[in-house]
């Protein structure tokens, strides 16, 4: 029977009550802590070979039979009004076949309020021709005055949305009544999701019905977004994606190019690509925004924290959302007072979006790094001072964790963090070494609604449906393990059809460390219906009761030692198939369902250069039940890698006049390579959420790139001395904070004693 | 009429107009869509093809500059030991870059048999993988014959 469940739905921290339909019993008790036979064992992706021999068919790789493609006219000015727009020069072009302007497509813009804005579109036979034809289209502006400092707008009062202000306590008496205060500025910049695979959609018209082939993270989400737009019933919206490129939070939406194609497919009648650029990517995608952090710290002598103030301003850009950057102070430590207050500066710059743990990435490494001043003023060790600040319960609304096991994490970080003395001793010339370590929380509890079937044929062979999608992250291999695991069959017996709204069921988007928490108790619920189905069948077939039954590697066994291939009942059926269905219950009632974790980094710093190696990372997260080692470890190691890129070498850099973007190619814009790569160690406690679903699986997605930073900047400290508290550490800012310290050295030595 | 040579099999194509990259030619003519075009500009290695063995970026190279050379791409290495060695070490995560990866490596191994780990960090630099598959990169490069 359908049950209908009032359930408490949480993204991001943000909680909204919903409800959720779960067919039949989704009470399944959790497997037993450690490896099963499938699940808990390392495997190699299922669809390795294809992507690895190029035969996997990205949403870049599609054709479609008369595809025309689309180029986007970009605006060239941060703010300006398009005075003339005229696009027949265009359209005059051999093999051009459409032009759209702002009249015809709600996401061109008359008014560009950023660099990049799309202001017009063309379409024709070759995507060559289609740029051609962008050079015809005149246009004239008028510019006006862009508004680019953070600061600046917020004494403006150019914000997204209200200051936000959050208390607890009385954060004036505690840091009156503080044996230390430490503040400090800290400053991050604005970093890009850069994915290999570029934004891009391929649309027709099928019938009645709108086809959307895009690379994305969300596939329902883009086709209720369109459906919306469009005003079409959602089911005449097919979205597929089948592979998919990367995304790392920016691709959750249609963005301007599914709407661009889509008005030019209308226009011409045939389907389109729009696939932006490189460059285009650099300036319309999104961004994981700039930050200013003004944050003090108020503890007693022996550490416990009494007081945590933060003014956080975000450089949202011109569209977007104010994210969590108060969340890791509000959250990480028991400090019961606590203010923070939040502005969201609208600003003449590229909207941001999304980007692995928006808002936690760049407050931790505040929070962080002030930590460690703190612990050095304290003369404490700084692994030391986060165990006595530990959080019992969730001091923000008072619940308490479904499992947090961050003091196992410090337990396990100890042999890493013992190394230290004999780093620094390693110090040679102006090569000086350093450790440095950060913690880190962040959701990835998942959580409905998200659906799964299972479809089991009569060669005893079977195929998870559902229409999630796999970013890259493994997922499709995970949930083969996980259908495997549950009925009983090797892993080369499982496969999983996903990508496609009109083939499968409703699943979740592939974001917020989510997919295999809300995924995977839905696709096993759908596993179990369909072994109950099998053992039911077995049971009539052989006269034996269904409770001595069970299913084992590829088997129906009986308790009495019988046992039969489980062809031969499924054979039953001739060419038919048994299916299950399953359903992703609701997520505990009144409990905070988080992650945790720490990293250690081991850094040198060239004193005399500035350059900064980062030469080990240790990384030790509680993320609940591990599903693939192999694949979990993998998305640890580029969590890291990309936390390195963030803190040493990425940023994308604005002309402060004019307000555009001056790193648009992949050679301006400095990604990590396999050169920057450190030795890393990756331990995951696989400790089961016993609280949370039938999996006690949590996501992994984005905790592993939170406290990276934090990690290196404060071995920075331990290697030199000095403080740095701006991102990305180049050489400039390297010695400019060598240089700081040097100055306040020389002034302690001076100073009376 | 232009003839290629692209992995072992001569190929005619209509006389490509001037200016056309190897890899519009490849992806659009030939339909081997395995060489992958991120960013368009030679700076991130995805479209990597052999010429005469040699990795190439065949976003920045002209098509009628190869007329006479042995084009190999990853069509034509899909059964080397390095396709078997990247799923077993998980040497990819999204895929994108991976066809462009094992393009070079392949070429690496070829030109070196005896690898160590600093020298397939040099040589392969240019590739870039923005999920950080890197250090299975680096463990499939250097397990590849096992």
């Amino acid at each position: 029977m359908a049950r209908l469940i009032r359930t408490e739905k949480e993204v991001e921290g943000r909680y909204t009550e919903q409800w959720i339909v779960v067919e039949g019993d989704d009470a399944i008790d959790q497997w037993p802590e450690g490896p099963g036979k499938v699940v808990g064992q390392p495997a190699p992706r299922q669809d390795g070979h294809q992507r690895a021999r190029g035969q996997a068919q990205f949403t870049a790789d599609l054709q479609l039979p008369g595809l025309l493609h689309a180029a986007v006219l970009r605006s060239r000015h941060a703010h300006a009004r398009v005075t003339k727009l005229d696009l027949s020069g265009a359209l005059e072009l051999p093999g051009v076949l459409g032009a759209i302007g702002p009249e015809d497509c709600h996401v061109l813009q008359t008014e560009p309020g950023f660099h990049g804005a799309p202001i017009a579109a063309v379409a024709a036979e070759s995507f060559s021709r289609a740029r051609e034809a962008l050079a015809r289209i005149e246009i004239e502006y008028e510019e006006l005055e862009p508004l680019l400092d953070p600061e600046e707008a917020v004494r403006r009062g150019s914000l997204h949305d209200e200051p936000r202000r959050y208390e607890r306590g009385d954060v004036d008496a505690a840091l009156a009544g503080a044996d230390v205060v430490v503040e400090a500025e800290y400053r991050t910049q604005t970093v890009l999701h850069n994915s290999m695979e570029t934004h891009q959609s391929l649309v027709r018209w099928e019938g009645d019905t709108l086809e959307v082939y895009i690379s994305t993270q969300f596939i329902w989400g883009v086709r209720d977004s369109i459906s919306q737009q469009l005003d079409l019933p959602p089911d005449r919206v097919r979205v597929v994606c089948n592979y998919m490129g990367g995304g790392f939070g920016s691709k959750n939406g249609p963005g301007d190019y599914t709407y661009i194609a889509i008005a030019l497919a209308d226009r011409t009648g045939r389907p389109v690509r729009c696939a932006l650029t490189r460059r285009e990517e650099n300036l319309a995608t999104g961004n994981r925004n700039a930050t200013i952090q003004r944050i003090r710290a108020g503890a007693r002598s022996d550490g416990t924290l009494v007081a945590l103030d933060g003014e956080f301003v975000n450089a949202v850009g011109w569209a977007g959302w104010s994210g969590p950057t108060y969340g890791p102070m509000e959250m990480l430590y028991a400090c019961e007072n606590l203010r923070t207050l939040t502005h969201g500066a609208k600003l003449n710059l590229p909207p941001n979006a999304a980007f692995r743990a928006p808002g936690f990435v760049e407050g931790t490494f505040g929070l962080e790094c002030l930590l460690d001043e703190l612990a050095a003023r304290l003369e404490l060790d700084p692994l030391e001072l986060r165990r006595r600040n530990h959080a019992d319960a969730d001091l923000v609304d008072g619940r308490p964790f479904s499992s947090k096991n961050l003091l196992e994490c410090y337990r396990r970080a100890d042999p890493h963090w013992a190394r230290r003395e004999e780093v620094r001793r390693r110090s040679e010339g102006p090569i000086r070494r350093g450790t440095g370590l950060a913690s880190q929380i962040w959701y990835g509890g998942g959580g409905p609604p998200s659906y799964a079937g299972v479809r089991v044929g009569s060669d005893g062979y079977a195929t998870v449906l559902t229409a999630m999608q796999d970013i890259g992250t493994g997922t499709r291999t995970a949930m083969a393990q996980i259908a495997a695991e549950e009925l009983g069959l090797p892993l080369d017996r499982v496969r999983v059809s996903l990508g496609d709204s009109a083939r499968g069921t409703y699943a979740s988007v592939s974001a917020g460390s989510s997919t295999t928490p809300s995924m995977g108790p839905a696709v096993r619920a759908a596993a179990a219906d369909a072994a109950r189905q099998i053992v039911e069948i077995a049971a009539q077939r052989y006269h034996l009761e269904v409770r001595v039954l069970s299913l084992q590697d590829g088997r129906v066994v009986s308790a009495d030692g019988g046992s039969w291939p489980l062809e031969e009942v499924t054979g039953l059926l001739e060419d038919a198939q048994i299916t299950g269905k399953g359903a992703r219950g609701p997520n505990p009632t009144g409990m905070r369902v988080l992650t945790f974790g720490i990293q250690v980094a081991e850094v040198a710093v060239d004193v005399e250069t500035g350059e900064v190696r980062v030469e080990r990372i240790a990384a030790i997260h509680d993320v609940g039940r591990v599903i693939n080692p192999l694949g979990a470890q993998s998305q640890v190691e580029g969590g890291i890698i990309q936390g390195i890129g963030h803190t040493l070498s990425e940023e994308r850099l604005v002309d402060p006049r004019r307000g555009t973007v001056l790193t648009q190619t992949l050679d301006a814009y400095k990604l990590p390579t396999i050169a920057d790569v450190p030795e890393m160690a990756v331990e995951l406690l696989d400790i089961p959420d016993e609280h949370l679903t039938n999996l006690g699986s949590k996501g992994l997605g984005e905790p592993p790139i939170v406290p990276t930073a934090a990690a290196i900047v404060n071995a920075i400290r331990d290697a030199t001395g000095a403080d740095v508290r701006s991102l990305p550490v180049t050489r400039e800012e390297m010695l400019r904070a060598l240089a700081e310290a040097r100055e306040r050295e020389k002034k302690l030595a001076a100073a009376p004693a | 009429m232009l003839e290629l040579r692209v992995n072992g099999v001569v190929r005619e194509i209509a006389e490509p107009p001037v200016g056309r990259t190897l890899a519009e030619t490849l992806r659009d003519d030939l339909g081997l869509t395995g060489t992958k075009l991120a960013c368009g500009e030679g700076h991130c290695g995805a479209c990597t093809v052999q010429l005469d063995g040699v990795p190439v970026l065949s976003c920045i190279t002209l098509v009628h500059t190869v007329a006479e050379r042995e084009v190999t791409t990853i069509e034509g290495l899909r059964d080397h030991p390095l396709v078997d060695a990247f799923v077993r070490a998980d040497a990819l995560q999204c895929g994108f870059c991976t066809p462009g990866q094992i393009v070079s490596a392949a070429a690496l191994v070829e030109a070196e048999p005896e690898l160590t780990r600093e020298r397939v960090r040099h040589a392969m630099a240019g590739n870039l993988c923005r999920c950080g598959a890197y250090p299975r990169i680096e463990e499939a490069v250097l397990t590849w014959r096992d």
